[in-house]
């Protein structure tokens, strides 16, 4: 007891701004005599939309009334169970952030495990009854209960805190492997948060052996204390597989394989938590409990976990509300869509403005088999769609009515917003604008596509360029999160507005760009890719400059980006960039070869190199080491960012580390990359304050 | 396709009922929840009915509106995952809404448009309480359609003990201890509990908890105590809260089946459908509703009272089940009449009592294979009274 004396001295000061998940205990009667339950209800007082987390607030709550249970002697067992729709979803992050001593941070791990490990060491069973979204610490209160319900319901099972930078450290690297096994514990602890936070429902968490009983929504609760009366009275039997006998050490070493190729040690979370799994085989639960006290306090006093935190708040509450954005009321309604166009990406974006916007689109293009087949591609995907079940037949039937092509833009007369995707060339999109300009509404906003002109520019001859704006996609359209939405130097604020809402209608983050060329992603990743090109161009030998930013953890190298977006495209933005900035953006004339062969990059399919393509980039005479790659691009990009803040690109660098975690897949644990480049020492000055995605001082 | 074929009552269930106000049991709980617990229950129970062959769910509920608005018999059905293709509907006969969705889905079993239906009820009487949004018609008044204390069932209460002078406030209290005891001792003797549907319950205050008795039944009631209590409904007067039923908030279900179909399903039917009735009476006397039903149910049947071996009378007033008794000629006291006690103890969540009386009888009938009939009869808001005879087939 006096531990929690000295926990809650360190702990509770720090977090007074904690939102409390209260331990709410309440007697129940099981059916069929089975005697009586405390079910305690863990709710923080709020609805869904703020779900139930553990600081050390709640965690002391739940201390105590479990201290009370303790003490009874009329129980036969005890229950636990969230508010409608929500179980818990872990750690009460932004209280983890405001622990910054070692001290403290063993701390907050002692005390979850002192507290929720009594659930498994009460004198009665125990049992969580899993009716909601159970994330992290949440999933670890289960854990820790000697059995398990859950509800089919439930949308989110998962322990996420690799994908942010910490381990699952009250319990669940220790007890999850020993209940599923250590292949289906790596999948819930490393890969699916390494893969976009990947989320288990709640039939597949019965099915992996998560919990031992399912059922339905519509009266979990009350079939979950029958079920659990049942098992108190033998009349069910739970089975448990011990999984300790099984092989460990293959899918433990198969897993650090595939982190590797991942990371090559850029985050040390998923790392820790593979130590900790392979321990859990043999370490008693002290031992266990104890190494995971140690990782987590590692790992929350890391830069890593500081900038995973960082780009977490960026991704949930800067993506939604976008910086700079006008009033949202001044948007217009859009009730029909024009498309300029009909190649792959006018119709990947038809198919997305149908799905989302529910409203007709027009596809135009001069070509009528080129229309056909951009319509075509557009039905195939609906059709694609109905047939895995995510639209119904009569929801396939009303997209596939909803998108339409015509050879004339005289269908664009009654729509709302007109988005152009046609060839990146200036001339042939002020051509466009005209044409379309010559029989839409004045009010209908005008968007393009482009990934490197200037809106600006290409505004300059319409009647009304204060409704042109500027909506940069990431192939694939249906895909990629980020929207790049550029204010033109005419673009009005209802203009802006219309085009920030369209992105939230799309489902989109918006990020507002200023007309800068390039904008931010291709921007940054071209002088990225112009370096490394740079450094190969001067004799570095391509796979050494290849690898050597793997250590960021990047999720691609340099050269297999380029293959993805297709030489042509990179040189072509390449060129845009070289015009604006020839003094930091070069062209390379082996670039440029690779672009002539008509390879589609260095790599075979198979992701072996072609020489062939690798020999087009040999010759120079200084060559670099990986080393010095590595510096040079950090350098570059750490300039360019600096650059662009003072051009006003952005708003601020929050929104550069936004743009690439969203639009270039840049990881958590380099918060996306300005907090890297701060706390490596790239920069100049500092981009973000200390403490600011990182360790305060 | 018309027919005539024997319908059967195959189950009833019904949830714990609850004292309606912010501190009662349900206080926080939806009234179509309460509905859903007792459809997939029965269904629970009758696992030898494939949810494809219920025909419709008819469920009652006075006040339709909120959460017992949208269709209550639908919504619940799909809520309760019933499969989309059976239908459902909403009734209302204030508080004889259940027994009049059992009349009514046994009338179109009967008639060959169905072979199973769920029929039931529920009143969340906390969360609608009584009158909750009527907008009643001002020639009722205006041309003296009904008395102005017609609308205020404890008045229409006071109003039979005029009528009824034997009947006095000491006969009412007896009665109403009679049927707190009765409750009791059925409770003891496990004979409430096999039908209750255990529900979850939840307050943000409390969080959740389990429904496992009824929450009005005050045992150790004395005539003494009751004497004491107030009489809101006129000065002096007769009905209490001690004599009448409560305010209340429950559901309750039932399977109604045709008999064949019930065979061919290999369901266990615990009673077959005779007769049943309803009738109207003067609005401010509507206790004495059951009379005329059950004279007319009996008649329909070509039965008489004697052959009659146990009654489940919905007591909504004491008054009201003793004018019945005294005018069929029963003892206040006679053993064949609610043998497990009454409304009075349970309480009377409206719409729903019809299916209570129902599962009561069930269960009874199961025990006493000598006794051939048994009737279920209430009165009805609005001047009215229902009555249903059903054959034992335990």
């Amino acid at each position: 007891m006096r531990n929690v004396d000295t926990w809650r001295a360190l702990l509770t000061e720090r977090t007074k701004d904690e939102v409390v998940t209260k331990a709410l205990v309440r007697d129940v009667e099981l059916p069929g005599g089975a005697g009586t339950m405390a079910l305690i209800t863990l709710d923080n007082g709020f609805d869904h939309t703020k779900p139930n987390t553990f600081g050390p607030h709640g965690l002391l709550a739940l201390n105590g009334a479990l201290s009370e249970i303790a003490q009874r002697t009329d129980l036969a067992a005890v229950g636990v169970t969230g508010k409608p729709f929500v179980f818990g979803v872990g750690a009460d992050l932004k209280g983890a952030a405001a622990l910054t001593g070692r001290e403290e941070a063993l701390a907050i791990g002692a005390l979850g495990h002192h507290v929720f490990r009594r659930l498994g060491e009460l004198d009665v069973p125990s049992f969580a009854f899993v009716n909601g979204a159970a994330m992290g610490g949440g999933l670890e209160v289960a854990l820790h209960c000697t059995y398990r319900t859950i509800s089919s319901g439930v949308p989110a099972v998962a322990l996420p805190e690799c994908s942010l930078g910490l381990v699952p450290g009250w319990g669940g690297t220790q007890l999850l492997p020993r209940l599923i096994g250590p292949a289906n514990a790596i999948k819930l602890i490393v890969e699916n948060p390494l893969a976009q936070n990947r989320m288990t429902r709640g039939r597949q968490a019965f099915e992996l052996g998560l919990a031992d009983a399912l059922f339905e929504p519509a009266d979990f609760l009350e079939e979950s204390l029958r079920w659990a009366a049942r098992v108190l009275k033998g009349e069910v039997t739970v089975e448990r597989t011990d999984h300790t006998a099984t092989d460990w050490d293959k899918p433990v070493s198969d897993a650090r394989f595939l982190v590797d190729m991942k990371l090559h040690g850029a985050a040390p979370a998923p790392y820790r938590a593979l130590d900790l799994i392979a321990l859990a085989r043999t370490a008693s639960r002290d031992e266990g409990f104890a190494a995971e006290d140690e990782a987590l306090a590692d790992l929350l006093l890391s830069d890593e976990l500081r900038a995973g935190l960082y780009s977490f708040d960026l991704v949930q509450r800067r993506a939604k509300r976008p910086a700079g954005a006008p009033d949202a009321s001044l948007a217009r309604k859009v009730t029909k869509v024009g498309v300029v166009g009909a190649g792959l990406m006018a119709s990947q974006m038809a198919l997305l403005f149908a799905r989302r916007l529910e409203v007709p689109v027009v596809l135009t293009d001069l070509d009528q088999a080129r229309l056909d087949k951009g319509v075509a591609y557009v039905h195939a995907e609906v059709d694609k769609l109905a047939g895995k079940g995510r639209v119904s037949p009569d929801q396939a039937n009303r997209l596939k009515a909803l998108v339409t092509g015509s050879l004339t833009k005289d269908a664009f007369a009654d729509a709302d917003f007109v988005i152009e995707a046609v060839f990146e060339d200036l001339a042939v999109k002020k051509k466009v604008f005209a044409e379309v300009e010559a029989v839409v509404r004045p009010d209908c906003v005008l968007a393009t596509n482009t990934s490197s002109l200037s809106v600006t520019a290409m505004g300059a001859e319409l009647a009304h360029p204060e409704r042109l704006v500027g909506f940069h996609f990431f192939n694939p359209v249906a895909v990629m999160p980020l929207l790049e939405i550029v204010r033109g130097g005419s673009t009005d604020d209802a203009t802006l507005a219309t085009a920030f809402a369209v992105g939230k209608a799309l489902k989109k983050s918006s990020v507002l760009v200023k007309d800068a060329p390039a904008f931010v992603v291709n921007r940054l990743l071209t002088r990225f890719m112009g370096e490394v090109i740079g450094a190969v161009d001067e004799g570095t030998p391509l796979e050494t400059a290849e690898h050597a930013l793997d250590g960021l953890g990047l999720p691609m190298t340099p050269f297999a980006l380029l293959q993805l977006v297709g030489p042509a495209v990179g040189m072509h933005v390449a060129e845009t960039l070289h015009e604006a900035f020839p003094e930091r953006f070069g062209v390379s004339a082996k670039l440029a070869a690779l672009v002539a062969s008509g390879k589609p990059g260095v790599y075979r399919p198979d992701f072996s190199l072609d020489e062939e393509a690798v020999a087009l980039f040999a010759g120079g005479s200084a060559p670099s080491t990986a080393e010095q790659v590595r510096e040079r691009v950090l350098k570059a990009l750490a300039e360019e960012i600096r650059i662009m803040l003072d051009e006003g690109v952005v708003a601020a660098p929050q929104d550069i580390d936004l743009c690439m975690i969203l639009g270039a897949g840049w990881p958590f644990h380099l918060g996306g990359i300005t907090p890297f480049l701060d706390r490596a020492g790239y920069a100049p000055s500092r981009f973000l304050p200390q403490g600011v995605a990182s360790l305060p001082v | 396709m018309p027919s005539s074929r024997d319908v059967v009552f195959v189950d009833g269930v019904r949830t714990p009922f609850g004292r309606s106000g912010p501190k009662g049991l349900y206080a926080e709980t939806r009234a179509d929840d309460l509905v859903v617990r007792v459809i997939r229950e029965l269904m629970r129970r009758n696992p030898g009915l494939p949810p494809e062959r219920v025909d419709e769910v008819a469920i009652a509920a006075t006040t339709q509106i909120g959460d017992q608005g949208l269709t209550i018999g639908r919504s619940a059905a799909v809520l309760a995952g019933l499969p989309k293709t059976v239908p459902g509907y909403a009734i209302d006969r204030m508080c004889a809404g259940a027994m009049t969705a059992v009349t009514t889905v046994a009338g179109g079993i009967a008639f060959g448009a169905y072979d199973v239906a769920i029929a039931g009820g529920v009143e969340h009487m906390g969360r609608h309480p009584m009158g909750e949004g009527v907008d009643p018609n001002p020639r009722f008044l205006s041309e003296k359609l009904v008395d102005p204390s017609a609308l205020v069932m404890g008045m229409t209460a006071e109003n039979l003990h005029d009528r009824y002078p034997s009947i006095t406030k000491e006969r009412a209290d007896a009665y109403a201890v009679l049927s707190q005891e009765k409750v009791a001792k059925a409770y003891a003797d496990g004979k409430i509990q096999p039908d209750l549907v255990p529900t979850a319950v939840r307050t943000a205050e409390r969080g959740w908890g389990l429904a496992t008795q009824d929450e009005a039944p005050r045992p150790g009631t004395t005539t003494a105590a009751l004497s004491t209590l107030k009489t809101p409904f006129r000065p002096h007067g007769n009905v209490t809260a001690g004599n009448s039923s409560g305010i209340n908030d429950g559901a309750t279900g039932c399977v109604v089946a045709a008999a064949d179909v019930a065979r061919e399903l290999g369901l266990a039917p615990k009673m077959r459908l005779v007769s049943y009735a309803f009738a109207g009476v003067d609005p401010e006397v509507m206790g004495v509703g059951p009379i005329p039903s059950t004279e007319r149910a009996l008649r329909l049947a070509n039965l008489e009272m004697s052959d009659i071996g146990l009654i489940e009378i919905n007591e909504a007033f004491a008054v009201q089940v003793l004018a019945f008794l005294e005018h069929f000629g029963l003892a206040d006291d006679d053993p064949r009449v609610n043998p497990y006690g009454g409304a009075i103890a349970f309480g009377h969540p409206l719409a729903s009592s019809g299916v209570r009386l129902m599962t009561q009888l069930a269960r009874q009938f199961g025990e006493r294979p000598d006794v051939r009939y048994g009737i279920t009869t209430m009165c009805v808001g609005m001047g009215m009274g229902g009555t249903v005879i059903w054959e034992n087939l335990a």
